[in-house]
């Protein structure tokens, strides 16, 4: 049995607008391993985006338990949320959220930055996870200098520059053309492979067919949840191997 | 998160809004600037103010003959030549307080040497004036009491006349100048108590307690307290209109700050998600408002020395640029920095990051 990399007992989360009370996640139970590569697929609405927030210490359930690597998150303040956010989760975004007017390599550096690591360690980390993604030769270029792939990439290596235990990725490839699409997604299967934990919210089933694990959420509830073996398109395995 | 990475980043938010950057410092320039300037260019005018009392003798007292009015009608000052070199030894001789007299008879007259005629101020008086009034000798001899005793016609020239008269350069001395004139008579004495000058030549005129006094006293250094009295004042309004000026860029960099911190909330949002603690967020916007108040404190001090250097120039003054109102300036800007900038900065901190991230 593989050590668990995050758990939810029986979360349920609410939002209170006025006298209406919204629960966006009823008694949702999941526990996902170290190593595992998880799709969350459903509508908008269907609490996908909620329990990514959750799993990605942004908000506290209301209700129910949420562990992330052993310790307790529902108990944690806004600093504790924040360092765990910065050492054991790494984000990825539809938008791709760089910061603009500053290079690759200091939007890669910004979590380490907040981490306390030094100037000089902190170029160091920032270069190799960039070059692990590909960029070699695009380290000083700003964010308006970069394709949308390009720009995902930089967001990728942000996300895995601290080493964290967990990516979350919300519609990465939702802002791409079907073309580079497929590009990311080798890269984030390449770094499921390399032994990184993702969780993947997506929609489109083709995206959702990379991972090894799909669930599924209809208002608020998780509806099904399987293993699955990942496909990998003849396309991207080539591009993998050329890479490789 | 150093202290270096937060005043990078708040120096790139700046860069990167650059006419916003100048404005909004500019409302802090003008506050300490003008703060600088009015301080420097009011401490000017009063060592001004100092410098010309000095020339005309320091703790003097002026007595002027005839009386403010006669019979209902208000004469001018001088008049009636009231005065007599008998009041004058009466005051040297009876006031101890006083240490030197001189008299003092004004003309207008016309002066030639040469084929040069130039009219000019005539004053005929004893030694003692030239020490009274710190007026050194360049050259030749100063005016001595045989001169007086014997009616001798001796003259002192100041030196704009000899240039006028012999030329820049020219040595006067032993040369003949020609001087009519007209007489217009006045006194001065130097010493203290305008009550007691007041006693004695009202006793020695005869004048009952009903009659107004045939003559008027004035105390130099109580005319020179009131005039930086009231150059003091001047500047203490005006400095305090400079302070309002600062508190008024103050607001407008709360007014910046508030606006930044709502276009930058995806950006809050998503170095929240990356970790940044809401201290780190709070740092971050405080220190951005303090690097424009303490920029426009400086770029201030800069313009304000320089705009007090210019009138000092031109109105030949001294330069007075006071330290301490440097300090103050800029830590007023500094001050005006940390409490404008405080609300906008924790308005930042509190920043839910979810919103943020889905704030378009």
């Amino acid at each position: 049995m593989q050590s668990v990399a995050f758990e939810l007992r029986e979360v349920t989360k609410e939002y209170r607008g006025g006298d209406v009370t919204v629960r966006a996640l009823d008694r949702v139970s999941l526990r996902v391993a170290v190593g595992e590569f998880v799709a969350v697929m459903g509508a908008s609405g269907s609490g996908k985006s909620t329990l990514m927030n959750i799993v990605g210490c942004l908000d506290r359930p209301t209700t129910g338990v949420y562990d992330l690597a052993g310790r307790c998150v529902s108990v944690m303040k806004h600093a504790e949320l924040a360092r765990a956010r910065n050492r054991t989760i790494g984000f990825v975004f539809q938008q791709f959220n760089l910061l603009a007017r500053t290079s690759a390599l200091e939007n890669v550096e910004l979590p380490l930055d907040y981490a306390g690591v030094g100037r000089r360690e902190r170029r160091r980390r920032a270069v190799r996870a960039l070059l692990s993604v590909g960029l070699e030769g695009q380290l000083q270029r700003h964010p308006n200098q970069l394709s949308g792939g390009q720009q995902q990439r930089v967001a990728i290596a942000r996300a895995i520059v601290n080493d964290p235990m967990v990516v979350l990725a919300d519609e990465p490839t939702g802002a791409l053309d079907s073309q580079t699409a497929v590009e990311v997604l080798g890269l984030f299967r390449r770094l499921w492979l390399s032994g990184l934990t993702l969780m993947l919210v997506t929609h489109d089933p083709q995206v959702a067919a990379y991972a090894s694990r799909v669930i599924k959420m209809r208002d608020g509830r998780m509806v099904s949840d399987l293993p699955q073996e990942p496909s990998c398109s003849a396309l991207d395995s080539r591009r993998i191997e050329g890479a490789a | 998160m150093n202290a270096t990475s937060t005043l990078r980043i708040a120096l790139r938010s700046m860069w990167s809004n650059k006419m916003r950057t100048i404005l909004t410092t500019l409302g802090v320039l003008i506050g300490a600037g003008a703060l600088i300037a009015i301080t420097a260019i009011g401490a000017g005018a009063k060592a001004n103010l100092e410098n010309v009392f000095a020339s005309m003798g320091t703790n003097l007292v002026i007595v002027l003959p005839g009386s403010t009015s006669m019979g209902g009608v208000h004469g001018r000052f001088g008049s009636m030549p009231t005065l007599t070199w008998e009041d004058l030894a009466a005051i040297q001789r009876d006031l101890a307080s006083v240490e030197a007299v001189a008299p003092e008879l004004r003309a207008n007259v016309a002066v030639n040497a040469g084929d040069q005629h130039w009219t000019t101020s005539l004053t005929g008086t004893s030694p003692e004036f030239f020490e009274m009034r710190s007026w050194p000798m360049t050259r030749g001899e100063p005016l001595a009491q045989a001169d007086v005793d014997a009616a001798a016609k001796a003259i002192v020239l100041g030196q704009t006349l000899v240039d006028r008269l012999y030329g820049p350069d020219a040595d006067p001395i032993d040369h003949v100048v020609r001087v009519g004139s007209t007489a217009e008579s006045r006194s001065g004495e130097t010493g203290l108590v305008e009550n007691d000058i007041t006693a004695i030549l009202r006793n020695r005129h005869h004048l009952p307690p009903d009659r107004e006094d045939d003559f008027s006293v004035h105390d130099m250094s109580e005319i020179v307290a009131a005039q930086e009295q009231r150059t003091e004042t001047v500047t203490r309004l005006l400095a305090s209109v400079a302070l309002v000026l600062l508190v008024v860029g103050g607001i407008g960099i709360m007014n910046i700050m508030l606006v930044s911190v709502t276009e930058r909330t995806r950006e809050i949002g998503l170095r929240m998600a990356l970790g940044a603690q809401p201290r780190h967020i709070l740092l971050q916007f405080l220190v951005e408002a303090l690097a424009l108040s303490v920029a426009g404190g400086f770029l201030g001090i800069v313009c304000g020395v320089a705009t007090a250097a210019a009138v000092a120039e031109r109105l030949h003054w001294p330069i007075h640029v006071q330290p301490a109102v440097v300090a103050v300036s800029i830590m007023f800007s500094a001050l005006a920095g940390v409490v404008f900038g405080l609300h906008p900065a924790s308005k930042a901190a509190a920043v839910d990051p979810i919103e943020a991230l889905r704030f378009e």
